[in-house]
């Protein structure tokens, strides 16, 4: 059976279908790239699997179980995390209170808590920071903020959106280099990204959305000269 | 480091020795009051400043305990000191069930249901006359004729209330309430249970104020709707100690308290006897001028804003 | 039979002069986002205008409309421009502050009317209070009717206001999109300072058009904004027609708590129904009739 499975799911507000009998399988270990223009509906695919939305149909499986209707909280419990497009720093907070507070989901007493924010502050390269608000840090340090909390969970599925979105050239190589070295450690990775030389580099698989359909699956390379794909990109950054 | 320790400890050994150097009836009734306002405004905070969620309905807690103690001696014949074990329980209790209720809500509108909330058991402890005597309130004999009793429970009572809320901020509850109050729906992705955890704060806090409100009704001996469960007097009083203190803060309600109580009384007072008869009459006024002057300019309190605030009287050097 | 078709004209009656007063609160809640627990304390205000005009110039407290309505616009303009306004910046833990500084303000203007005319209670006396006639068995208080009669008109007046004139479609539309209203052109600053001007002035309206029917003293503000507020979530959030029939829905209930179940509860009923609404009705009564 397959480590992570979303079942033809779909997503209905009000009249528009914003994401429409969508199907695909994840690994465990890969690194799953989903992508589309804007306003294709990934994020409201995050949402539906982070339980933030509730399903209009289809189901999702985790390591064979449904997940279909659980509380987001309990989600992050059973190992899937998550980033936030639109980052959400807990702003009147430190960063190492940020990730202190997500760490105590999986221990208990404060001092457990501290040392394995600190460890993952060091893996994320953010421990110079760890005393500065959150609300001080810039775009990229933010970003590295929010991977730094999910990882605290100790997520076996860790979901990225947009996690490159507003990083100049060398914060995407520190990126990039950051992600790879997450799955590493063993963590299976979903990411949705707009930008082509993220996604294209380090996508073992990709999956194409349009107007909350599939277009393609594939590798990369497959992906980047479906014709479906290239017309829905028309006009947009191509991958060089 | 011997300075960090010696003016916390003056600043103890003046709370304990305080009732014994100062005789008066007068003056120890204030700083009994001020005591019984660090609990409650401390419990507002730990709901407020650190969870984020803001009630205005607090006198519900302070009234169902006061009446707990009133009505277990009226009622049922046992001692209102029962009142301060069994107040701070029931209390908790109506805190579920106003959790319950208002919690599904956010934001202001939260903020407004609590008002109502407070606002109905005003109603029904004024109109369930056969439980509560209505208006008419309840009236105890006092069980100690000295002060010295209540000033020592009043300041355990402030003690335990201040550690308690500062052990709880110090572990994995106090991250994840400040979470919550943060972003609650990025809390949730970091598998945090929002509804359970604002309910353990309230519970917290509700305990607390019932505490308090039972050990009002033993120390003072009388209670009435109006006065327990008063939206002014008690309800926007909490929040105003919380705000001028500092809201989340742990010291915070405790500098409130004795400012209030203090600017209260100067004012109820007539300065002491020194202004005009009534000037006396205008100490909700100047609560009223305090709150749009803490809010405009202080907004973090006196504990919250006091680099500010120093920083204010070093340029004027 | 008649008891009821009594209860129910006495509630509709009020309930027109309660939609006056949340129709005030829904325009500035829907528009600015703002939450006015001073609401009820403005309209004190106008009643004591109106008490005055009585008192010392003999001016009808129906005409006296005419002087409270502007006045009270001018209060709302100034408290808006000089507390509210300036919180937009303050950066704060706490996000209620705004709630908590109309809380001030109206503690302010109680106590300074309570400073001014002290607490007891003032009425405003004319020929026709008191007098009602009679339709059948079922009596109708003459300043009832005249006020619901005036806050009609009000009514009608701002619904013209808000849909044929420029001024009123940039509320509107503010109160639907503040963003979008501004990214089309409509200068928002303005709009929420005269929008609460507005609100001050038809809950002035509301105090003037109630002062024969009520006893006037400072705290009477406090439970008529907490009306209002039943009557704005009843009538979903920024929706003058919904305010109305919450209004009248308030009325209505009020009533027949008042006859039915006693006196003392009849607070009550507004804020279980305020509770229930808040609970189980997020939208509102135009949620149900799509308005």
């Amino acid at each position: 059976m397959s480590f992570f499975e979303v079942k033809e799911i779909s997503k209905r507000f009000g009249g528009l279908m914003a994401v429409g009998g969508v199907s695909f399988q994840v690994e465990r270990g890969e690194i799953f790239g989903l992508i589309g223009p804007n306003g294709s509906g990934k994020t409201t695919i995050f949402n539906l699997i982070n339980q933030y939305f509730p399903l209009t149909a289809g189901d999702i499986f985790f390591k064979d179980e449904s997940i279909k209707g659980l509380k987001t909280y309990k989600i992050c419990h059973l190992g899937i995390g998550r980033t936030f497009q639109v980052v959400k720093p807990l702003k009147r907070m430190t960063v190492l209170e940020n990730v202190v507070a997500s760490a105590f989901c999986r221990v208990n007493t404060f001092k457990e808590a501290q040392n394995l924010a600190l460890e993952m502050l060091d893996f994320c390269n953010l421990l110079p920071d760890k005393d500065k608000f959150a609300s001080s840090l810039p775009i990229a340090g933010r970003k590295r903020l929010e991977i730094t909390r999910a990882l605290a969970t100790k997520p076996e599925l860790l979901l990225l959106d947009e996690t490159a979105a507003g990083l100049n050239t060398a914060e995407l190589d520190e990126a990039i280099e950051l992600i790879q070295r997450i799955r590493a450690r063993g963590v299976t990775i979903i990411i949705v990204e707009h930008i082509m030389k993220v996604i294209m580099t380090i996508s073992d698989r990709i999956h194409a959305i349009n107007y909350g359909e599939t277009i393609a699956e594939g590798t990369p390379e497959e992906v980047a000269n479906d014709k479906e794909v290239i017309k829905a990109y028309l006009g947009e950054e191509s991958y060089a | 480091m011997k300075r960090k320790q010696v003016i916390p400890a003056i600043i103890a050994a003046f709370f304990i020795l305080f009732p014994l150097i100062v005789k008066s009836d007068y003056y120890q009734h204030l700083v009994i009051l001020a005591l019984m306002w660090v609990v409650i405004g401390g419990s507002w905070n730990l709901l407020a400043g650190y969870t984020g969620q803001v009630s205005f309905g607090h006198a519900v807690f302070f009234g169902i305990g006061a009446y707990t103690a009133g009505i277990l001696t009226t009622k049922v014949g046992i001692s209102a000191w029962w009142g301060m074990a069994f107040g701070g329980f029931t209390g908790a209790l109506v805190g579920l069930l106003i959790g319950w209720i208002c919690f599904r809500l956010r934001g202001p509108y939260f903020a407004l249901a609590t008002i109502a909330a407070g606002e109905i058991f005003r109603l029904i402890a004024t109109n369930w006359e056969s439980l509560t005597d209505g208006m008419v309130g309840i009236l105890i004999i006092q069980s100690f004729r000295s002060k010295l009793p209540y000033y020592y429970l009043a300041l355990a009572l402030a003690v335990a209330s201040i550690w308690v809320f500062d052990l709880v901020m110090k572990s994995k509850l106090g991250f994840y309430f400040v979470s919550i109050r943060e972003d609650q729906d990025a809390a949730e992705s970091l598998g945090i249970n929002a509804t359970l955890y604002k309910n353990i704060s309230l519970l917290i806090s509700s305990f607390f104020t019932g505490m308090a409100g039972a050990f009002y009704m033993n120390y003072m001996a009388f209670i009435d709707p109006e006065v327990v469960f008063s939206l002014h007097y008690i309800s926007i009083m909490a929040i105003l100690v919380g705000i001028i203190g500092g809201v989340a803060t742990i010291w915070g309600p405790a500098v409130g308290a004795f400012i209030m109580i203090g600017i209260q009384e100067t004012f109820r007072s007539a300065l002491f006897g020194l202004a005009p008869k009534w000037v006396s009459q205008s100490h909700v006024l100047v609560f009223g001028l305090l709150v749009i002057f803490v809010i405009l300019f202080m907004a973090n309190g006196v504990v919250g804003d006091w680099p500010k605030i120093k920083r204010l009287f070093v340029r004027n050097r | 039979m008649d008891v009821f078709l009594q209860t129910l004209v006495a509630g509709v009656l009020i309930g027109g002069i309660y939609g006056l007063i949340g129709i005030g609160m829904t325009l500035i809640m829907g528009v600015m986002g703002i939450i006015n627990l001073a609401h009820g304390q403005l309209m004190m205000v106008a009643m004591y205008v109106t008490f005055v005009l009585h008192a010392y110039l003999k001016i009808d407290p129906y005409l006296s409309l005419l002087v409270a309505m502007p006045a009270l616009f001018l209060l709302g303009i100034f408290l808006q421009k000089t507390l509210l306004n300036p919180l937009m910046e303050v950066d704060a833990v706490l996000p209620e502050n705004q709630v908590l500084m109309t809380v001030g303000m109206g503690m302010v203007l109680a106590e300074i009317a309570r400073f001014i005319f002290s607490s007891d209670y003032k009425s405003v006396v004319t020929s026709y209070t008191g007098s009602a006639f009679f339709l059948g068995n079922i009596s109708f208080s003459v300043p009832m009717i005249i006020a619901f009669g005036f806050a009609v008109l009000l009514t009608v007046g701002l619904f013209l206001f808000l849909l044929k004139t420029d001024l009123g479609r940039s509320i509107r539309a503010t109160a639907q999109d503040k963003e979008a209203a501004t990214l089309m052109g409509v200068n928002s600053g303005r709009i929420t300072v005269i929008t609460f001007g507005i609100g001050s002035a038809l809950v002035a309206a509301a105090g003037s058009l109630l002062m024969p029917i009520f006893y006037l003293f400072p705290d009477i503000g406090g439970p008529f904004t907490l009306k209002a507020f039943v009557i704005t979530i009843l009538g979903g959030m920024g929706s003058t027609v919904g305010a109305i029939f919450g209004g009248v829905t308030l009325g209505i209930a009020e009533s027949l708590g008042a006859t039915y179940i006693g006196m003392g509860y009849k607070e009550m009923v507004g804020y279980v129904i305020f509770l229930l609404v808040l609970i189980f009705l997020p939208g509102g009564l135009k949620k149900l009739t799509k308005v």
